[in-house]
């Protein structure tokens, strides 16, 4: 099945060969001077190595593994490309969930975060495919449409209810999803990224299947319904974990599988490692990029991620509607 | 072969297909002719499973299509919609060889490469195997769709509209390539028909529905008659016969 076209051959390896470089960049640069000889002839080097920057690079890696994964998983869902996480209103959805467990519960743990913010992610996502059942023209741009519209709508409530119980601080410290807080013992939970990532993989045949169409998938024994809530708990699950340890990052999800796909095609067999590694690579590159415009101080990995997401966002949205 | 037995569908009050019983014989090519509404599709996507029926039960080769596990169909029958997604990053041969999942679960063995490669022969794709589904014309991925659930290699093949977006010279080479699939492999083919002149040519039954009831059915010479086609369509029609062929022409 697997034709690899010399483009692929060329671009694939430099892609992982910028990764590599990107992680290594994003365990030595920061407030903290460490260098490579450093880390073994002073402990004070290590420790902070240990304590700060591993951690802060694992987040990364794994919050990019995230929100790729859940994109190319949403877009197939929907069959529409301009959906992910923060434009299926899922992210903020997620925020909700962990706004009202920090107003009932405010010494949750972690953990009881997670599952609220991931069951909001859940719920959400559900009624945001419901609702979409009910949209009668299910043009390429509704859909992102309703779903930025439903995240806006919730966004705003969330945002209220912030403000009554005067937590708004923590929800911007939270909205503006930054990874300079990320310490040892802070990042674990992102672990599960890495999971979904690979139940999708081993599901990607029917994965990308389910992106044919209800009508086809079913033609070939394969059973929506269930693929279907299998994907959005998977989506569920990353966002959000990545919202409670990260906050929200915007676009990744759509740019990264949309470029990958122009790339490698919808054959998520095929795609999926890479769609996770070029996640990893862009978001590095927005934190990397975060960390040394502006030093010593920091502008957060999403405002970045925002940036250029946007712009990439519109410009997918053109180029769909020339296609259309 | 496919046994029909008080199929209906209802949505909400309004009944838009039968109830209707009949059975379609094993082999050859099943015409389902019929005016706008007449529950054409509907019938053929309650075969395939892709709609439960309100009332009564379809059974293909035995088994009950709604009882069955989805899986074990996908090895008896496929189904082929008119709403394809169009913009699939797929090439051709990979979506052939999608055919091949209810068989293969995704890891494709050597018998199942040999399969993907007729079916692609067979509608004779091998020059665009490689080339993206997105960048084909609407004939051409027709043609991939309908290689697809060849290589699916089902006793029985339901197809809805595949002429649709076709031209004359690609809907007359796909009719003659789903009689070879009839005739040599031995197929049984339902399929939806617009054109009521191509059931003729290349059907050995039809099936005609209107108003969601089996109006008329039998061989293509029992059906092609002017009052029975006037009572099916509502209009004045003249069966002619061209080259020993019947030939509907609706009167102006």
């Amino acid at each position: 099945m697997t034709v690899r076209t010399a483009r692929e051959r060329r671009l694939l390896p430099a892609l992982a060969g910028v990764t590599v470089l990107l992680v290594v960049a994003s365990l030595l640069v920061g407030g903290y001077g460490i260098s490579l000889s450093g880390l073994f002839t002073d402990p004070a080097q290590l420790e902070m190595f240990l304590i700060s920057r591993v951690p802060r690079t694992l987040a990364l890696i794994f919050a990019g593994v995230a929100m790729s994964v859940s994109g190319v998983v949403m877009q197939l869902i929907t069959q529409n490309r301009f959906v992910e996480p923060t434009t299926a209103g899922t992210s903020q959805w997620a925020g909700l969930g962990m706004l009202l467990i920090l107003i009932t519960w405010p010494d949750a743990p972690v953990m009881v975060r997670m599952v609220f913010a991931t069951a909001a992610a859940f719920v959400g996502t559900l009624v945001f495919l419901a609702i979409l059942r009910r949209v009668r023209t299910r043009g390429p741009l509704i859909v992102p449409l309703v779903g930025i519209m439903l995240g806006a709508i919730i966004g705003g409530v969330t945002q209220f209810l912030a403000a009554r119980a005067d937590l708004l601080q923590s929800m911007a410290a939270w909205s503006s999803g930054g990874f300079s807080g990320i310490v040892q013992g802070f990042h674990e939970p992102l672990w599960a990224a890495a999971l979904v990532a690979i139940v999708v993989w081993i599901m990607a045949d029917r994965f990308t299947i389910a992106g044919l169409g209800e009508g086809i998938a079913t033609n070939l024994g394969i059973d929506y319904r269930v693929i279907t809530l299998l994907g959005i708990s998977g989506v569920a699950l990353c966002s959000g974990v990545t919202s409670v340890v990260v906050g929200f990052i915007p676009f990744l999800g759509l740019v990264v599988p949309n470029v990958m796909r122009l790339l490698l095609g919808d054959d998520l067999r095929r795609s999926l490692p890479w769609i996770a590694i070029a996640g990893v690579a862009l978001l590095l590159a927005c934190d990397l990029i975060g960390r040394t415009i502006v030093a010593p101080m920091e502008i957060p990995a999403s405002v970045i991620m925002g940036a250029v997401g946007a712009v990439a966002f519109v410009a997918f949205l053109l180029r769909g509607r020339q296609r259309a | 072969m496919i046994a029909i037995e008080q199929v209906s569908k209802r949505y909400a009050e309004h009944v838009v297909l039968g109830p209707v019983s009949s059975e379609v014989p094993a082999g050859g090519i099943t015409a389902l002719v019929g005016p706008n509404g007449a529950g054409k599709s509907t019938l053929l996507s309650v075969i395939g499973r892709l709609l439960d029926p309100s009332a009564g039960s379809v059974r293909v080769m035995g088994h009950d299509v709604q009882a069955t596990k989805s899986a074990d169909l996908a090895r008896i029958v496929s189904i082929l919609r008119q709403e394809n997604r169009l913009e699939a990053r797929l090439t051709v041969r990979e979506l052939v060889a999608f055919g091949r999942f209810p068989w293969s679960g995704g890891r494709l063995t050597f018998g199942d490469q040999q399969h993907i490669d007729r079916a692609i022969r067979f509608l004779h794709l091998e020059d665009l195997a490689d080339r993206q589904l997105d960048a084909l014309s609407g004939g051409q991925r027709q043609r991939a769709f309908v290689a697809m659930v060849l290589a699916q290699d089902t006793e029985v093949v339901l197809l809805d509209e595949p002429l649709a977006s076709l031209d004359p010279k690609h809907a007359v080479a796909m009719m003659r390539e789903l009689r070879a699939a009839a005739d040599d492999l031995g197929r049984t083919i339902v399929i939806v028909l617009h054109d009521l002149n191509m059931a003729a040519a290349f059907a050995d039954r039809i099936l005609a529905l209107k108003e969601g009831q089996i109006c008329v059915e039998g061989t293509v010479d029992e059906v092609m008659q002017d009052a029975v086609l006037e009572r099916v369509f509502d209009t004045p029609v003249r069966v002619h016969r061209i080259d020993d062929r019947p030939f509907a022409v609706f009167t102006p």
